[in-house]
């Protein structure tokens, strides 16, 4: 023992991993709902669309109606799973990808970087952000749908079991595939011009906004590659009735497949995002 | 009485991008404890090898150690004994002064208190405000408050004055001192040179990758560097300038040179830390690329001691 103590250094415990990622998650949530670009184009987009094809589309009467117009549901209930899909692939994968690539830009990160913050707790403050704001975003959109659009909402409980665990493998899903795709952009202005077409055509092909039974064949299957169309089928499982199966790709739900791709997609993420992730680009 | 390791040891450091040299071979150490001021014209090398020692860039070759690790395999622990203000920072800034620092407070196992760094670093008023509104030099100060959160034993500081108003830059000084006297090493990298003196103990200077004088801030550039000069017109109205250490015997054979009249425009000049340093990356820009290798040269720099030239203002 050498008396070379320079400066009086208490020895505390330095903070733990899980602590330091929730007080990023409170931090990083407070930070989404001050950023209005965020709100508008992740937030409050699937309402936004929801009220466009219900004010457009519900004069044409009810989606699977009989020849005699009786049965069927109305537009807003045929494209509320839908919504609920897009609104989880938008806080994941546009919402991370467009943040974490400006982050990257604008120095953020490289301050991050200088500090003892582990990045598993920066992870997890982006991940949590994720899932408050999604849980928010699914939870005001069915109070709009029950109360505003008088779509009426399931009552078996087995229906909200299949609706938790696929909003819970969904948006951690998106959130990894978020942060790999951050990597992608070159700089962080660019980075809404990259992520958006990306997510937008997603939307388009996987049944968010076209009834997916309607599109070509070759497009349903190029859908099947991607995560969203399993998590829009997840969805309309829980909230269209049992009649509409039928119509999906093989005539029936399958939960399993569902599982499946998401369990797939879950674990890819995981990877680019752990192998893509840096807090500053490496220089030559 | 020194038996601390030093914080910062840096030996035959290089780095290169592509084919390009950006440092080639510095050498210096810094003491616990010291303020040490990394100076040198834009593009010379110091930021990139300010990174090297902060652990954001990998270096080609040489040995480096700061705080006793090396900088490439710093883990959290090393990381939480640092402080790093960086030279840019252009963040989105959504979240409050007290909030941000309260946040980043959060990740260091002794950091200082919030309220008092917000008070030292003179953002009281602004303590509620968000960073994103604040003016440039306010955000400097924002910047220099997070890298000090987390009582660093060792600051970096790239550049902190930027965009400050002197009354700003004295409020700076006057918190890094308090810095120093708790014992902080800093290293810090400037382009005001009276910053460098109101802070530093020992600087280096850097230019063209190479290390080219270093030493205490009182005695570099060699003891040449500094006799004074002394520059009056004369009857044909040019300046004329003499380097001397007895600046009074000059002035006063010229009196007598001009049977007691008084000398026109006559200054004694004691050149400042800036007029050093001109000389010194001056001198070294006229030596041709990879021969100026050593430390302390005055090879190549003109010999100021005598010129005449024509005044310009006449």
């Amino acid at each position: 023992m050498s008396a070379t103590v320079s400066v009086a250094r208490p020895q505390n415990k330095a903070p733990g991993t899980l602590a330091l990622g929730l007080s990023r998650i409170g931090y990083e949530t407070r930070l989404y709902f001050r950023s209005p670009d965020t709100l508008l184009f992740t937030f409050f987009f699937p309402f936004i669309m929801l009220g466009i094809f219900t004010a457009a589309f519900s004069s044409s009467g009810n989606i699977g109606a009989n020849p005699d117009g009786t049965g069927g549901v109305s537009v807003g209930t045929y494209y509320l799973p839908g919504m609920l899909a897009a609104g989880m692939l938008l806080s994941g994968v546009q919402n991370l990808a467009v943040d974490i690539a400006g982050e990257k830009s604008d120095g953020t990160l490289k301050r991050l970087g200088g500090t003892p913050l582990s990045p598993l707790s920066y992870f997890l403050g982006k991940i949590g952000q994720v899932f408050v704001t999604a849980i928010l975003q699914a939870g005001l959109l069915l109070l709009v749908a029950r109360l505003v659009l008088d779509i009426a909402l399931p009552t078996e409980p087995e229906k909200w079991a299949t609706f938790a665990w696929v909003f819970v493998f969904g948006v951690i899903t998106s959130a990894f595939l978020g942060i790999a795709l951050a990597a992608v952009p070159r700089s962080g202005r660019s980075a809404t011009a990259v992520v958006a077409p990306v997510v937008l055509v997603l939307q388009f092909i996987s049944g968010v906004y076209l009834q997916f039974t309607t599109l070509p064949e070759w497009m349903q299957n190029l859908a099947s590659i991607f995560p969203l169309k399993w998590m829009a089928q997840g969805m309309r499982s829980v909230f269209l009735p049992e009649s509409f199966a039928v119509a999906e790709q093989s005539g029936t739900w399958d939960l399993p497949w569902v599982a499946g791709a998401l369990g797939i997609w879950l674990v890819l993420g995981l990877v680019l995002s752990r192998v893509t992730f840096r807090w500053i680009r490496r220089d030559a | 009485m020194t038996s601390t390791p030093p914080a910062v040891q840096v030996r035959d450091l290089q780095k290169s991008y592509g084919g390009v040299e950006a440092v080639r071979g510095v050498s210096f150490s810094i003491a616990a404890g010291e303020t040490f001021a990394l100076l040198g014209p834009n593009g010379a090398g110091k930021s990139t090898t300010i990174e090297i020692l902060e652990g954001y860039r990998a270096r080609s070759g040489g040995e480096v150690s700061v705080l006793g690790t090396d900088p490439h395999r710093g883990g959290l622990e090393w990381k939480a004994r640092l402080g790093i203000v960086l030279q840019t920072s252009n963040e989105s800034g959504n979240a409050t002064v007290t909030e941000q620092l309260r946040h980043f407070a959060g990740f260091y196992p002794h950091p200082r208190d919030v309220d008092e760094v917000i008070d030292a670093a003179g953002l009281r008023e602004k303590a509620k405000t968000r960073v994103s509104k604040l003016s440039g030099g306010q955000r400097r100060r924002v910047d220099v408050a997070l890298g000090i959160i987390g009582r660093p034993e060792l600051l970096f500081l790239d550049e902190p004055t930027t965009g400050f108003d002197p009354e700003a830059r004295h409020q700076f000084w006057h918190l890094i001192r308090g810095l120093k006297a708790e014992g902080t090493t800093i290293l810090l990298t400037t382009h005001y040179l009276d910053e460098a003196a109101q802070l530093g103990d020992r600087a280096g200077i850097i230019a063209g990758g190479q290390l080219i004088d270093i030493g205490p801030l009182d005695k570099i550039g060699g003891a040449d560097a500094r006799v004074p000069v002394v520059r009056w017109r004369d009857g044909n109205g040019l300046v004329r300038e003499e380097r001397t250490s007895r600046p009074a015997q000059v002035v006063a054979e010229l009196v007598r040179s001009l049977n007691g009249a008084e000398p026109e425009d006559l200054e004694v000049i004691r050149p400042s830390l800036e007029d050093v340093y001109l000389s010194l990356v001056r001198g070294h820009e006229a030596i041709p690329a990879g021969t100026g290798a050593a430390a302390s040269t005055n090879d190549g720099r003109p010999d100021p001691s005598r010129r005449t030239y024509k005044d310009v203002r006449a």
